[in-house]
């Protein structure tokens, strides 16, 4: 290299050094609510520091396409970020995980066209992450664009699952990695790379489309490590540790969130995968007409829950597509006036992804230490008058507990049941995203408010404050 | 810098993750992902790394839009936790403030 290069390699390394002691010590402040916005803004002077690094050297050069990704990139982002509505918050994580393992994808395939214009294929401890990286990449890519379509609801949030599905995913990872194999064997060929990509891309689709709404936070989670893991393989390849560390820090701190999610629900990851909430819920609809159900109206709530000593409100999607937690909020803050107790039950999975019911309430202002976690909580519900859910459903479901047969059986949940009296605020008959049906509903104690969950609790505090 | 090092780093890296994230509380999950997404947006590094040595309008292109996508991921992931963070509020804190 020439004179021009006047940033030594070394300087590159240590700055790195410093980038990764950032991200490390951020994420660590991320898992105390106190340090937490510290901690994130701590990650980001580090990544700010990686970058600087990266521009500074010496092989780096093409300055201004990079301004202008940077700048296409950014102009997307900030919007995107700044508009958000809290409640789309799953949709846009999985959005932003999505265009990262594209970017994954991307490069592997340059950096294999670069090869083969330059002679041929590179030596096989660059080609195998090269390979990796094109794999899980689009898998995550195509994955991620699907979870955000169910979550947005441009596809439809019930599983959908094709006769021999799991017979056709692993035909299409077979394909994958086979081409893989014969390029690594010393094929070179650009089609059979490009083979690669498509194959993983329509593995990423058949893969999450049959995935239940019920399991998404997990989907999510397990996305975010296989970006993490194809960023460190990239890493390999094109010898940056940056990229190595920056990705391999979050392949593994994913798989451990993923594997809190499905701890959760008392599921292996391989038995959500397998084909999930799917077909197995096909007596939901006789037994809605067999039994009946109690439906009650805002001003029997009102007074129950006035003269109740202690409240536990247990909320899910339903509130969040409501965007219902603010009127939740004044609720409870009219009834802790007249001296109630008010707790929240958070389910690990309530909602679409985990801590999401927590993201909602915190916006509403509500102190995230009255929101007790499902272990804390379930011991309270015998000693609790009414337990008001609002717009949660399978995380309630005795059938979890009671019913060997259901798809759900042995996933932990919240009592309610166990609570003098129960309120379930619903939009409608409909089981839940998971297509399970809901014993709790038909129990004795169980009245259920229909209606839309922001509208019905405004009539709720409406009654409370005429009492 | 020769595989093993770099596996050697893998491996160390993969233990630092584990360790990092271990004991997390429910109420910070959302955030936590969403800080370790904008994080793996580091592979942004990777396009600006190839971008001055390929050749060619088409591995250009394909390295521009990796650029963009790596940008989306970082810029809005840590934007995004910002927002859900700037929310957490300790219990007390907000009313007591209101009604002095």
């Amino acid at each position: 290299m020439t004179r021009l290069a006047a940033v030594d390699f070394d300087v590159i390394r240590s700055l790195y050094i410093v980038a990764f002691a950032l991200f490390i010590l951020g994420l660590r402040l991320v898992t105390h609510p106190r340090t937490a916005r510290r901690g994130n803004l701590i990650a980001a002077i580090g990544m700010a520091v990686a970058l600087v690094a990266t521009l500074l050297i010496d092989t780096v050069g093409d300055y201004g396409l990079i301004a202008l990704g940077i700048a296409v990139g950014t102009a997307v982002g900030i919007p995107a970020a700044r508009n958000v509505k809290m409640t789309a918050m799953p949709q846009m994580v999985a959005l932003f995980n999505g265009v990262g393992g594209g970017a994954v994808a991307l490069i592997s395939w340059a950096d294999y066209r670069h090869a083969l214009a330059g002679g041929g294929n590179p030596p096989l401890e660059t080609l195998i992450p090269i390979l990796f990286a094109a794999i899980i990449g689009s898998v995550s890519f195509w994955g991620s664009n699907i979870a955000f379509g169910k979550l947005q609801e441009v596809i439809p949030g019930r599983p959908i699952q094709l006769p021999g599905q799991r017979f056709i995913n692993i035909g299409l990872l077979a394909l994958a990695v086979g081409c893989a194999v014969a390029i690594a064997a010393g094929t070179e060929s650009q089609p059979l790379f490009i083979l690669i990509l498509v194959s993983a891309a329509v593995l990423g689709n058949m893969f999450v489309l049959p995935i239940g709404g019920a399991d998404m936070p997990v989907v999510i989670s397990l996305l975010n490590a296989f970006t993490g893991l194809s960023a460190a393989a990239a890493g390999i390849a094109l010898d940056n540790v940056a990229l190595i560390v920056g990705g391999i820090i979050v392949g593994a701190s994913g798989s451990i969130l993923t594997n809190l999610m499905a701890e959760a629900m008392n599921r292996s990851i391989g038995n959500i995968f397998a084909g999930g909430f799917g077909g197995v819920t096909i007596t939901a609809g006789d037994r809605e007409e067999a039994k009946p159900v109690r439906s009650t109206d805002p001003s029997d709530v009102a007074i129950q829950l006035a003269y109740a000593r202690k409240v536990v409100v247990a909320p899910g999607y339903g509130m969040a597509v409501a965007q219902a937690q603010h009127t939740v909020k004044e609720l409870a803050a009219e009834l802790e006036k007249r001296g109630i107790e008010v707790d929240y039950a958070i389910h690990p999975v309530a909602g679409r992804m985990p801590g999401h019911m927590n993201v909602l309430l915190a916006e509403a202002d509500v102190p995230y230490d009255s929101l007790k976690e499902m272990d804390e909580i379930n011991p309270e519900f015998p000693q609790t008058d009414v337990a008001l859910v609002i717009g949660a459903n399978d995380v309630t479901n005795p059938a979890a507990r009671e019913q060997s047969d259901s798809p759900i059986y042995g996933m932990p949940i919240l009592d309610v049941d166990k609570a003098g009296a129960v309120v379930v605020l619903k939009r409608s008959m409909n089981t839940g995203f998971a297509g399970i049906d809901n014993p709790l509903f038909y129990k004795d104690n169980t009245a259920l408010l229909f209606g839309d969950a922001k509208d019905s609790v405004q009539k709720v505090l409406k009654e409370v404050e005429e009492l | 810098m020769d595989l093993l090092t770099e596996l050697t780093i893998l491996i160390l890296g993969a233990f630092v993750g584990f360790e990092v994230i271990s004991k997390i509380p429910n109420t910070l999950h959302t955030p936590l992902m969403s800080a370790t997404n904008a994080i793996h947006g580091i592979v942004l590094l990777g396009g600006i790394l190839l971008i001055g040595e390929v050749s060619g309008f088409v591995n250009k292109l394909i390295l521009v839009i990796a650029i963009a996508f790596g940008t989306i991921n970082v810029v809005g992931g840590f934007l995004v936790t910002d927002r859900m963070l700037e929310m957490f509020k300790a219990r007390g804190r907000p009313q007591e403030a209101e009604e002095k």
